[in-house]
């Protein structure tokens, strides 16, 4: 590390007491030999890079990500309900090159060597790191339901990574007539986005109650059970009651197969003809995990929670909804947050330092109309159980809200993304 | 020209960690380990560019006082009173301290 970027490295630290603290461990590992690869730009990774300069601008940190632009899953389902267009998610990493000087390989990271501590890319590079960070979202168990594979999701969009399914989804959503079924099939725990799929289901009642009233929204659920469930069905009964119907797994909601050709799924004994089907299968870390052998049984990735760094292989950590955090849901927000804690011990470590206790947030807004957001939140300690969320702190909103705060809550949904975004990529 | 004032600075940390107490040393991170999540909300380094209040440009004593408030259900708000509800005193002030630091 150079005196300049030190200085500023202290100066972001604000704390006088941090020159005595990292002045002296650093002197015999200068972290600017440091080479740190970060594999995906989603909320988690791209949060990571960021601040990983901002912790220490000599690092020298590599971000790999396949797409030049990024397309948020949060807000997605506002653009389905008509609210937003594509540009509204759309983000790029022009900033994190410009301004935070993280370089940028356009590429699909395949796997590691974790004893050489390499990186291969589908292009053919093969890079060196001291630590690797990977965040690389989830993949989907095709077949897991029967007949739902990936050409499966050219007609029946899952449309959980954002993007062109997306605009599939919405596509599919304008041509359907009025009086049409859209069946929405979540799936068991734990997914990405435990509230998305309800959020879905309002923002597309939305659309629907104002262009194609006679339309239905047909949850076809896995669970009995999902999250902020009492104030989702609250606002459902009051915007939504002739539009939404919920069915749980245990009355036949568990969709077990479909027919593409046919636009069927099969729940139970039920056979539901659908206009618009928007399948969620089952999920598990993203490809390169698997690849690498870092996923447990499940198909997640154990880590050490304090961390981040798997409890597999030294020196590669593993954040956002690939790994497996405690109590964390897998949400945006929760990604971004250990991205900021991975990045923190990182650099801690290089300089022969220690982090100490860190916490982490979560905040998850879900619009029901333009007007009408609910919210859950939690504030997340590390314990002898992994990371929990903080006793008595957090939680949902009260059902008995007034209107007041329902509308502010929609107000705030937006203004949390805007902070985010710009908090990771500007 | 790049070497010497490598040198006298690490000769000047040197002596800053001989003569700063211990304890100090383990508080280092805290405050900005604390702050950190709440960009997520309130934007880089609390300056939000949407419609949730930004933190920069306020007091320490504004911060923590309104932490505060939240925490005991002073004032209400929507999600900060269960968030507030997360953090001792202590830590609320040093959050307060972190943001108010910031240019």
């Amino acid at each position: 590390m150079n005196n300049i970027s030190r200085r500023r490295f202290i100066q972001w630290l604000g704390s006088a007491s941090a020159l005595g603290a990292l002045g002296v461990p650093s002197l015999a590992l200068p972290s600017s030999k440091a080479r740190i690869i970060v594999v995906g730009g989603g909320f988690g990774g791209a949060t990571c890079a960021n601040y990983l300069k901002r912790f220490d601008p000599s690092l020298d940190v590599t971000l790999i990500e396949q797409s030049k632009q990024f397309y948020t899953c949060p807000f997605s389902n506002a653009v389905l309900g008509g609210l937003y267009d594509m540009d509204f998610i759309r983000h790029d990493y022009a900033k994190l090159q410009s301004k935070h000087h993280i370089k940028l390989i356009q590429d699909k990271a395949s796997t590691i060597d974790p004893v050489k501590q390499t990186v291969r890319t589908t292009a053919g590079r093969t890079l060196s790191y001291d630590r690797l960070v990977l965040s690389p979202g989830i993949d989907f168990r095709w077949n897991a339901i029967e007949g739902y594979d990936p050409a499966a999701s050219l007609i029946m969009p899952h449309a959980w990574k954002a993007g062109e399914q997306t605009v599939l989804l919405r596509k599919q959503l304008h041509e359907m007539r009025d009086g049409g079924v859209v069946v929405i099939a979540p799936p068991a725990n734990p997914f990405r986005c435990p509230p998305g799929p309800y959020e879905r289901a309002s923002m597309i009642a939305h659309y629907l109650k104002q262009h194609k009233p006679r339309s239905k929204v047909l949850i076809l659920d896995a669970k009995d059970r999902f999250s902020k469930q009492a104030l989702f069905q609250d606002a459902w009964d009051e915007f939504y009651p002739d539009i939404i119907e919920w069915v749980p797994g245990s009355q036949d909601g568990l969709v077990t197969a479909v027919e593409p050709k046919h636009m069927t799924v099969i729940a139970g004994d039920e056979r539901i003809k659908a206009d618009v089907a928007n399948i969620i299968p089952p999920q598990l870390a993203g490809d390169i995990a698997h690849r690498s052998g870092l996923t447990n049984d499940q198909g997640w990735c154990p880590v050490n929670q304090k961390t981040f760094e798997s409890t597999i292989y030294k020196n590669v950590h593993v954040i956002g909804d690939a790994s497996i955090a405690g109590k964390m849901p897998k949400s945006g927000f929760a990604a971004s947050s250990q991205g900021k804690v991975c990045a923190a011990e990182i650099v801690a470590a290089l300089h022969g330092d220690t982090v100490g206790t860190s916490s982490w947030v979560n905040t998850c807004y879900s619009l029901i109309t333009p007007d009408y957001g609910i919210s859950v939140a939690a504030v997340y300690r590390l314990s002898d159980e992994g990371i929990v969320g903080v006793k008595g702190a957090g939680g949902v909103g009260p059902r008995d809200a007034p209107r007041s705060t329902r509308r502010m809550e929609a107000i705030y949904a937006e203004g949390w993304y805007r902070s985010i975004t710009a908090d990771i990529f500007s | 020209m790049k070497q010497k004032p490598w040198i006298s600075f690490a000769a000047f940390t040197t002596c800053a960690a001989l003569i700063l107490p211990a304890t100090a040393l383990a508080t280092d991170y805290r405050p900005a380990m604390l702050a950190n999540p709440c960009a997520g909300c309130h934007g880089p380094d609390g300056d939000s560019p949407g419609s949730i209040p930004s933190l920069k440009g306020l007091t320490a004593d504004e911060i923590a006082s309104s932490m505060k408030a939240y925490k005991a259900d002073r004032r209400k708000g929507t999600v900060m009173n269960r968030i507030a509800k997360g953090y001792t005193d202590e830590e609320i002030d040093l959050m307060a301290g972190y943001f108010s630091r910031k240019p």
